[in-house]
């Protein structure tokens, strides 16, 4: 058996297919995976076509941080903690909202786990409602693009910085476009005993009105414009990011997507797009991506 | 060995014996102490190769519990009231998945107001959720269930979590003499945990699947069947128990009295104690009165609360709970016990958010019942006097 898929459901051009098979075999299919509930689990766990080839847990949307938690210590526990890497596959929304409760908790303890949230910047399994990991000015259900509010309010949340303050040993951004750099991250993530915190960018061509041909181009974009920095902590200290050759204007994302569309003509849209340009400046400078 | 020691303690001491892989816990009023407990053995290297956690809130650990279960381990848990429901999500999804958790409930009210004291809305709020619900009224019987209710969560005719509710205050915090269990008598009752399936790299499997309308009906009903083979499986525990302990805790219930018996009482936990003494005082008055005590809640006993009340002409059933808008719990399913018989019926509410119960309140209770002087029906008992108010 494959260790994931290939009868999963995911939209053709799915982002995080790509991460979820480059992990498994990053960590050589020794993994206990833990599932939050939403598009992965939704496509993936199916009873009677369960598309895991490694043994697979999904609980609830907001709780994946804590059960890998108690999978963790029951391992160490049963004094089988050699046989599996614990790691933890689970949506931006159950991530950076409903569940960084649990997550926070799992950091705080350092339990061994490694816990990879893939970023489709909404809650993409009900219909692409915001979360806090939406950028600025994107249109979702509940972030609609209406004759007075441009989409999108307020900012991305930082997930990388609250990950790096719980003083765990290893932190990182990736994306999909650079499944190279994501599979070295989940293997060095692997070196280090404690809680480690990947967070990998995966576009999802509903939700973002993306064609599915175009999903890896625009997750590319989104790291060549400084939108999406690909940085990488370890015990603290930022040792590692992917230089940038030329950073894009934002605009060169933006305009292949869906649910940026209504910018290029809301009176409001110039403004969301400069913050957006601001956003990606100041990544540029705080992290030093300009090669 | 026979100690006076406090239920806390008498508590974490038999969840210790019972070798619990991971306990995950989080404390609340009145349950705190039986987890300050665990962690001070944890602390003093006294639980063995049992793993302490304390977690970032219930919600947490429930699901802790729920991993560490689903990896193959013997898990343990303890709450009350607000963290009983905060709980409630991941309760229901782990007996879903069939993992036999053990969990103690201290009862304690729950809010608003806001109240630390006792009664059993906490517990009786997720009977649904398919959870084995034990209630006890001494801290012998609390100290002697925890391992049964490994025992019987675990047996591979069951695999449900299994809850031991415990009147908070009244029985955690009291002292009472207690004959505790030693390591030698619960190895020989309760072996190590063998689930059936479990997260393995061996055999891969996936846990917690999503069933679309063809199936999900399928595997609530096998619950339901789960949750009847429960009862065979307890008799014959509180049987092994009773060949091990000579301690003999009869079955789901108790009846004393009830053969012959004009009016019956029936209820649940600590009260239990109380109405027991009331009851041998008013048969020493020749009063033909009996009671009937409910062991497990979940699966109710609904054939042998039907055999006991057979006879009584009037039964009277005492809740400390409120099923707001419809029948207290305890009486309604008394009542579809009784189908088709049909006793003088009084449903009594007391004790709620620690509302004190007195003797005498009983006393008078049962023989305005007997005399005739009380109206059937539902009432509220130890209510004052007071004008409706919004908070
Ligand atoms: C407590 C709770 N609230 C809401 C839901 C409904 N729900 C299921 S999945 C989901 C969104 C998942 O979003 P995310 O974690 O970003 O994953 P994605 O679907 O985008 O992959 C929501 C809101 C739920 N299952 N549980
Ligand atoms: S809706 Fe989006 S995230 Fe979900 S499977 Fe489709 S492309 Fe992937």
């Amino acid at each position: 058996m494959s260790l994931f898929g290939p009868g999963h459901g995911a939209c053709p051009g799915c982002g995080f297919p790509i991460a979820v098979r480059g992990a498994l075999e990053a960590l050589d299919g020794k993994v206990i995976a833990v599932n939050s509930t939403g598009c992965l689990e939704i496509v993936s766990s199916m009873y009677g076509r369960n598309t895991w080839g490694v043994p697979y847990i999904h609980s609830l949307f907001e709780n994946a941080g804590a059960v890998a938690a108690g999978i963790e210590t029951a391992l160490r526990a049963l004094k089988r903690d050699k046989e599996a890497h614990v790691v933890v596959f689970a949506g931006d929304g159950a991530t950076f909202d409903i569940g960084i409760g649990t997550l926070s908790g799992m950091m705080d303890r350092n339990h061994n786990v490694i816990y990879i949230c893939y970023d489709n910047e909404a809650y993409q399994n009900t219909g692409n409602q915001q979360s806090m990991a939406t950028p600025t000015g994107a249109a979702t259900t509940t972030t609609p693009a209406g004759k007075v509010i441009p989409g999108k309010m307020g900012r991305k949340k930082d997930m990388i910085s609250i990950a790096v303050a719980h003083g765990i040993p290893y932190v990182a951004s990736a994306s999909i476009a650079f499944p190279k750099d994501f599979q070295r991250k989940v293997k060095r993530a692997a070196e280090f005993e404690g809680a480690k915190y990947i967070q990998v960018h995966a576009p999802c061509v509903t939700g973002w009105g993306i064609d599915g041909k175009l999903t890896v181009e625009v997750a590319r974009l989104a790291v060549e414009t400084g939108l999406y920095p690909l940085v990488e902590y370890e015990n603290g200290k930022l040792v590692r990011v992917r230089k940038i050759k030329d950073r894009k204007p934002v605009e060169e994302y933006l305009k292949l997507q869906r649910r940026f569309r209504h910018l290029f003509k809301h009176p409001k849209g110039k403004e969301i797009i400069e913050e957006l340009q601001r956003v990606a400046d100041e990544n540029a400078r705080r992290y030093g991506l300009d090669a | 060995m026979r100690k006076v020691v406090r239920g806390f303690y008498a508590i974490a001491e038999a969840v210790r014996l019972s070798r619990p892989n991971v306990i995950a816990a989080y404390p609340i009023t009145p349950q705190t102490e039986i987890v300050e407990n665990l962690a001070e053995m944890y602390a003093n290297g006294e639980l063995g190769d049992t793993e302490y956690v304390t977690a970032e809130s219930e919600f947490g650990a429930a699901s802790m519990v729920l991993g560490a279960s689903a990896a193959g381990a013997r898990a343990f848990t303890a709450t009350s009231s607000q963290g009983l429901l905060l709980m409630t999500e991941v309760l229901y999804n782990a007996a879903g998945m069939r993992l036999p958790i053990v969990l103690v409930v201290a009862n304690r009210s729950v809010s608003a107001p806001l109240s630390i004291w006792n009664d059993i809305q906490d517990s009786i709020s997720i009977r649904d959720a398919g959870i084995i619900q034990l209630y006890v009224e001494s801290n012998q019987e609390a100290h002697d269930m925890i391992p049964l209710a490994f025992k019987v969560a675990e047996n591979r005719d069951v695999l449900l979590p299994f809850m031991v509710c415990v009147d908070g205050f009244k029985l955690t915090h009291a002292y009472e003499p207690v004959d505790l269990l030693d390591q030698e008598t619960v190895d020989k009752f309760l072996p190590p945990y063998e689930p059936v399936v479990k997260l393995d790299i061996e055999k891969p499997a996936a846990l917690g699947c999503y069933a679309p309308p063809p199936y999900y009906m399928e595997f609530r009903v096998a619950m339901e069947m789960a949750m009847e083979r429960a009862r065979e499986v307890m008799l014959k525990e509180f049987e092994e128990w009773y060949r091990l302990t000579g301690r003999d805790w009869g079955g789901y219930v108790v009846a004393e009295n009830c053969e012959d018996a004009e009016v019956v009482v029936v209820a649940m936990g600590s009260i239990v104690a109380l109405i027991r003494e009331v009851v041998k005082q008013m048969r020493k008055e020749g009063k033909k009165v009996g009671m009937l005590k409910i062991r497990t809640y979940r699966p109710f006993p609904h054939e042998e609360v039907r055999k006991a009340l057979k006879n009584a002409q009037k039964v009277v059933v005492i809740d400390r709970a409120l099923s707001i808008g419809a029948e207290p719990p305890l009486a309604a399913d008394v009542k579809s016990a009784l189908f088709g018989l049909s006793p003088e019926f009084h449903s009594v509410v007391m004790g709620l958010g620690g509302r004190d119960i007195p003797r005498e309140q009983i006393e008078k209770l049962i023989n305005d019942v007997l005399e005739g002087k009380a109206k059937p029906g539902k009432r509220f008992e130890g209510l004052y006097e007071f004008e409706e108010v919004i908070p």
